[in-house]
């Protein structure tokens, strides 16, 4: 992937070149080069599980601002259900829609309207029994991206339906254009972003040719503007047009609780996700119709760019439930909308392979096993790479020599009080006490 | 050119049971091998490394991967298998109460191996231990 495609980016006057999240990336895409962190573009999938881990704030997510609206003359907000789980003690959601109108907003098109769309039609598709089971939820970008780099053989599992936040843009966009007579160039669609995933799925779909989203801003950057007026707001305006199923989406289990069926299971946390997809390749999980992915803890309310912590927000929505109805959205008929289909199906990223053809990956992986066994297996990281194994492999790749191995250097280099085992014993403390 | 991997099962936590197959799933992901080739192998070997907790206390994994196959030999000193035809048959089993409450002993381990690959040998004596070589092929 083009390297402007992705969100998460690197501010280099901010990193240290620390070990935090070379250490933490999911899938070993991060190394420290020249002393500061260089991203692998095509290995990461996007989690921001970097930004959520630096100490400098070096990592951010790159998204856009309220400015973008000025090059519409029609501006949609499509909120992701997360952002209903930011406000304390909310009980009406239009407080929430009505405040966008109030920040440069012509309308609002939740994404928990799309949801409940997307909803249905998975449904409709398991009682049809046509698709591989189990069925495995394409709606969280860095899963999908996971899927790609580190289990293609599971690509056919994935669920070919757009996500619901193409879906709310989707059908947004034909709503402004009859209500406006505008043209669809003069409409602005914005999704309010709970996490960097989602941005890299605008510039870059899943299963479309092309986006049908402007911009994304973030949730934690819309959030303060939107308090502002929502403490002000004098009147309401109904707006909310979706119920528990659409918003239940924000949270880990909400998307396969809306199946109304059993035989499901919710992962969230990336994690957690590679070992129920490393059970799922080994066909050791059976008796399991679907699986949910969300690459963050507590789901979607637990995005890099939310405001409040995935705990309280999801105890929010929990509460905000009882004022809902179940679903607001339907299918016209049993037939799905030939547009929710993809177009596009998942492509596999070889970026794992050490070669193209078996013969040569052999050899080197021959060489890698052998680089390996003679580094000190200590994971420190100080070479700018995860773990010994990442140096060996990047050494391999022609990136990385075994001199950036400071345990390597120090025998070369002879220097007597450098040897035996580090880091030394215990210090004794000294007779005056502490110092 | 022919890279190896080697595996010691200790027979004492069946929760580690499966570190060896994703080890290797992990070096043939490396390799570039086709999907099917890397499910089948995996399974097979975790049948394995399972079979090697259950009944032999432990064990040893050799893995060869090659141009042209996957080779695999697992080897234990357990008890041995007395009636290889009758382990082979779907749904046969020694594994006792304990076992079976774990989810294990459905009597499909042997069975699967011998689905999930090309080659299959057991060589078994009671008492002494049993050695199973497989090979997976790579088309």
């Amino acid at each position: 992937m083009n390297i402007e495609n992705h969100s998460v980016r690197l501010r280099e006057d901010k990193c240290k070149g620390c070990m935090n999240c070379i250490k933490r990336c999911p899938t070993e895409a991060i190394r420290v080069r020249n002393g500061k962190a260089y991203i692998i573009h095509e290995r990461c999938i996007d989690c921001g599980e970097c930004i959520r881990v630096c100490p400098y704030h070096a990592k951010r997510a790159e998204r856009d601002t309220l400015d973008l609206l000025e090059g519409y003359k029609h501006k949609i907000a499509l909120p992701a259900p997360a952002l209903y789980g930011q406000f304390n003690n909310l009980d009406d959601i239009d407080r929430v829609l009505t405040a966008f109108k109030m920040i440069g907003f012509n309308d609002i098109f939740e994404v928990s309207k799309g949801a409940e769309l997307i909803s249905e039609a998975t449904r409709i598709l398991l009682k049809r029994g046509e698709l591989k089971k189990p069925v495995i939820s394409s709606a969280c970008p860095a899963a999908c991206r996971l899927i790609r780099v580190r289990f293609p053989g599971l690509i056919s599992n994935v669920l070919d339906l757009i996500s619901p936040m193409e879906e709310a843009a989707r059908l947004a966009r034909i709503k402004a254009q009859e209500e406006t007579g505008l043209s669809q160039e003069e409409i602005g669609v914005f999704f309010i972003t709970p996490c960097p995933a989602k941005i890299t799925a605008i510039r870059q779909p899943i299963g479309l040719a092309k986006s049908y989203i402007n911009g994304a801003l973030a949730i934690k950057d819309v959030y303060p503007k939107l308090l502002e007026h929502m403490n002000h707001l004098e009147d309401t305006k109904p707006l909310r047009e979706s119920g528990i199923i659409g918003v239940g989406w924000a949270s880990s289990g909400g998307e396969s609780a809306a199946l109304l069926r059993e035989h499901y299971i919710a992962v969230d946390g990336v994690e957690n996700i590679i070992k129920v997809l490393e059970e799922i390749e080994d066909e050791k999980l059976t008796n399991v119709d679907f699986v949910e992915l969300n690459a963050c803890t507590g789901g979607c309310v637990g995005g890099v760019l939310c405001a409040e912590n995935p705990f309280i927000a999801r105890s929010r929505l929990q509460r905000l439930r009882k004022y809902l109805p179940v679903s607001c959205n339907h299918l016209e008929s049993d037939e799905i909308p030939e547009a929710m289909n993809w177009t596009t199906s998942l492509k596999e990223l070889s970026v794992l392979k050490l070669a193209e053809n078996v013969e040569e990956a052999l050899e080197l992986m021959s060489k890698l096993n052998s680089i390996s066994e003679h580094l000190p297996g200590l994971d420190c990281g100080t070479c700018g790479a995860p773990t010994c194994r990442a140096l060996a492999e990047d050494i391999v790749r022609g990136i990385a020599s075994e001199s950036d191995c400071i345990f390597h250097a120090r025998d070369e280099a002879g220097n007597p009080s450098f040897e035996g085992p580090l880091p030394p014993p215990f210090r004794k403390p000294s007779e005056e006490g502490p110092q | 050119m022919t890279v190896k991997l080697n595996f010691k099962i200790d027979g004492n936590d069946f929760t580690r049971a499966g570190e060896a197959s994703g080890e290797v799933k992990r070096v043939l992901k490396e390799l570039g091998l086709p999907s099917d080739v890397i499910r089948n192998v995996s399974i097979a070997l975790y049948e394995g490394e399972i079979n090697m907790y259950l009944h032999a206390n432990g064990g040893q994994i050799e893995v060869a991967v090659s141009p042209d196959a996957v080779g695999m030999v697992l080897t234990d000193s357990g008890p041995g298998i007395e009636n290889v035809a009758l382990a082979m048959k779907e749904g046969y089993s020694t594994a006792d109460d304990n076992i079976r409450s774990l989810g294990f002993g459905a009597g499909m381990g042997l069975p699967n191996i011998k689905k999930y690959t090309d080659h299959m040998m057991i060589e078994t004596e009671v008492g002494v231990g049993t050695t199973i070589r497989l090979k997976v092929y790579i088309k």
